[in-house]
């Protein structure tokens, strides 16, 4: 058996790829819209296929901090959760980074502030591109648009998080986790051996023998001249970073005279809308930043440049729309549209939005 | 081809199973499918809904608020999505609890008194089949062989005996098929 064909739930679909592409733990507490996440990996007893360990944490504070162990030994490990359980993982986060460990930590995300809804939201770009822990640091941020990319994502996510020793984001929301699509599933691959982590992570923890060279896992520096320099190499990861690993999709923009930039459920949303515009005869694109940090600046750039107008539309009060306007240098006028607080955008109403913006 | 349905009713009576067989069935057939339920606590004892798309294309959208096809199975669910039937669509409902009927004259209308005929038959729990036999009677857009394919795929294999009785269910729908006409 090669790859086989199922319909599954974004969130299932996370926790089915985690356990296929080699992950060896997963740490997590449940909140909804993603608790299908770890109910998937509990009903599947990956411990009995592959080994991996799924824990049920008692907190979030306890499920980042578990996986910011497991990642000192050079072991995939991951955990998820929703908006205010990811709030609440930001300490551990920056530590993970400042450390520079690589980690996988997935937000399902729903409509805020505080407890906020259980519906969906995009409502922690600013949070998750932009730092929502101390420090320096970025999460290197991976947004699905589909079940199938809930897929991709979790091995791409560990990918990265090794070429980069980062912790990496996969920013979902309450759509993509709870919406059930046809995914291409893969044979299992076997978790890396104790030997190959010794011989590919020579940072990690891996036990102290006679003629092994102690490792130690910190993110402390007290003298800052160091501590600078700690720092001056994360920062070279992240130029490499935005050089090498920015991703984005661009739909009929070939011929269009405005674009929609939208990433995840509103990408899709904005996909429909496209579809309506088009069948009136008005030129419209979109452009789907798939990483949102690195944010895909150049691509936006070039494609948002040649446009008479750009509409940003995100379920939030307009955070994205930061980026849009920095990559296009504020040249082309760049308006927001977005429901929030749980509310989905329909296709319809961004269809008229964009007839407000062009008229 | 793009059908774009939403299918409406209490919890319980197995909207989510029916969208979701559909789905698979669409899936046996090469199409490209969505799921997207309602979720939260609306779900527990209230109205629960299902937005199912079944394409030849990539599909846009999970999210609509206009459809080619509404199934509506009691009557908070008639108020919200009968004007979110596209002009020209499709509305199939269940008579049965519904005191105020469609008023719509630019959309097929269709009932299915599946309801009534489940509990004449003691099959309640296959109320949901007989509805999709409804749906499949107008819109034949999947195959009573992928029909059989997705029940396969969709149901636990503990249940798999069950599914000559799903199929008789789907044909008993075809048969209970009866045009509304608005007056």
């Amino acid at each position: 058996m090669a790859k086989e064909l199922k319909l599954m739930k974004g969130n299932q679909a996370i926790a089915e790829a985690a356990i296929r592409c080699g992950c060896d733990g997963y740490f997590g507490y449940p909140i909804t819209p993603q608790s299908e996440v770890l109910e998937h990996l509990m009903a599947e007893r990956p411990y009995l296929k592959t080994g991996m360990v799924v824990l049920q944490a008692e907190s979030e504070l306890a499920s980042i901090n578990m996986v910011y162990a497991g990642a000192s030994t050079g072991k995939r490990v991951m955990t998820s959760s929703s908006s205010p359980g990811f709030s609440l993982m930001q300490e551990g986060l920056s530590y993970i980074a400042g450390a520079e460990l690589p980690a996988l930590c997935v937000n399902v995300v729903r409509g805020g502030p505080g407890l906020g809804t259980i519906q969906p939201s995009q409502s922690d770009y600013f949070q998750t591109t932009k730092g929502g822990g101390h420090g320096d640091y970025r999460l290197i941020t991976l947004a699905p648009s589909s079940v199938q990319e809930m897929y991709d994502f979790v091995e791409l996510g560990f990918d990265l998080a090794f070429k980069y020793r980062n912790p990496v984001a996969i920013l979902s929301d309450g759509v993509i986790g709870q919406v059930m699509e046809k995914v291409m599933i893969d044979d299992y691959k076997p978790r890396w051996t104790n030997e190959y982590i010794e011989e590919h992570c020579p940072w990690a923890a891996t036990g102290h023998r006679a003629g092994k060279k102690s490792t130690i896992v910190t993110s402390l520096e007290l003298d800052s001249l160091k501590q600078e320099g700690v720092n001056e190499r994360i920062q070279a990861k992240y130029r490499k970073c935005e050089a090498e690993d920015a991703r984005h999709e661009a739909i009929q923009c070939d011929d269009a005279e405005y674009i929609f930039v939208a990433y995840g459920s509103a990408a899709r949303i904005c996909m429909k809308a496209v579809e309506l515009a088009r069948a009136e005869g008005i030129k419209v694109g979109l452009v789907r930043p798939i990483t949102l940090w690195p944010f895909p600046k150049k691509a936006v750039a070039e494609i948002g440049g040649r446009m008479k107008k750009i509409l940003c539309v995100e379920m939030s009060a307009g955070q994205m729309i930061e980026d849009v306007k920095l990559a296009v240098e504020c040249k082309v006028p760049t308006i927001h549209y977005g429901r929030y607080g749980g509310v989905i955008p329909t296709p319809v109403e961004i269809f008229e939005a964009l007839k407000n913006m062009i008229k | 081809m793009t059908e774009e349905i939403i299918i409406a009713g209490f919890g319980g009576q197995g909207v989510l199973s029916m969208g979701k067989i559909l789905a698979y069935a669409g899936i046996m057939q090469d199409k490209e499918v969505s799921w997207l339920p309602s979720y939260g606590p609306e779900m527990r004892g209230g109205t629960s809904n299902v937005t199912v798309i079944l394409s030849d294309e990539r599909i846009c959208s999970p999210y609509l608020n206009q459809f080619d096809t509404a199934i509506i199975l009691n009557q908070q669910s008639m108020d919200k999505f009968e004007s979110a039937v596209k002009p020209g669509g499709l509305l199939i409902y269940d008579p049965n609890g519904i005191t105020n009927h469609p008023t719509r004259k630019d959309i097929s209308i269709y009932q299915v008194a599946a309801a009534d005929k489940a509990s004449e038959l003691g099959i309640s729990k296959l109320f949901n089949m007989i509805i999709l036999g409804g749906f499949l009677a107008v819109k034949p857009l999947v195959t009573p062989e992928m029909l059989h394919k997705g029940l396969e795929k969709s149901l636990p294999e503990r249940h798999h005996h069950l599914i000559p009785k799903n199929e008789e269910a789907v044909e008993i729908g075809k048969g209970l098929l009866k045009p509304y006409n608005v007056l």
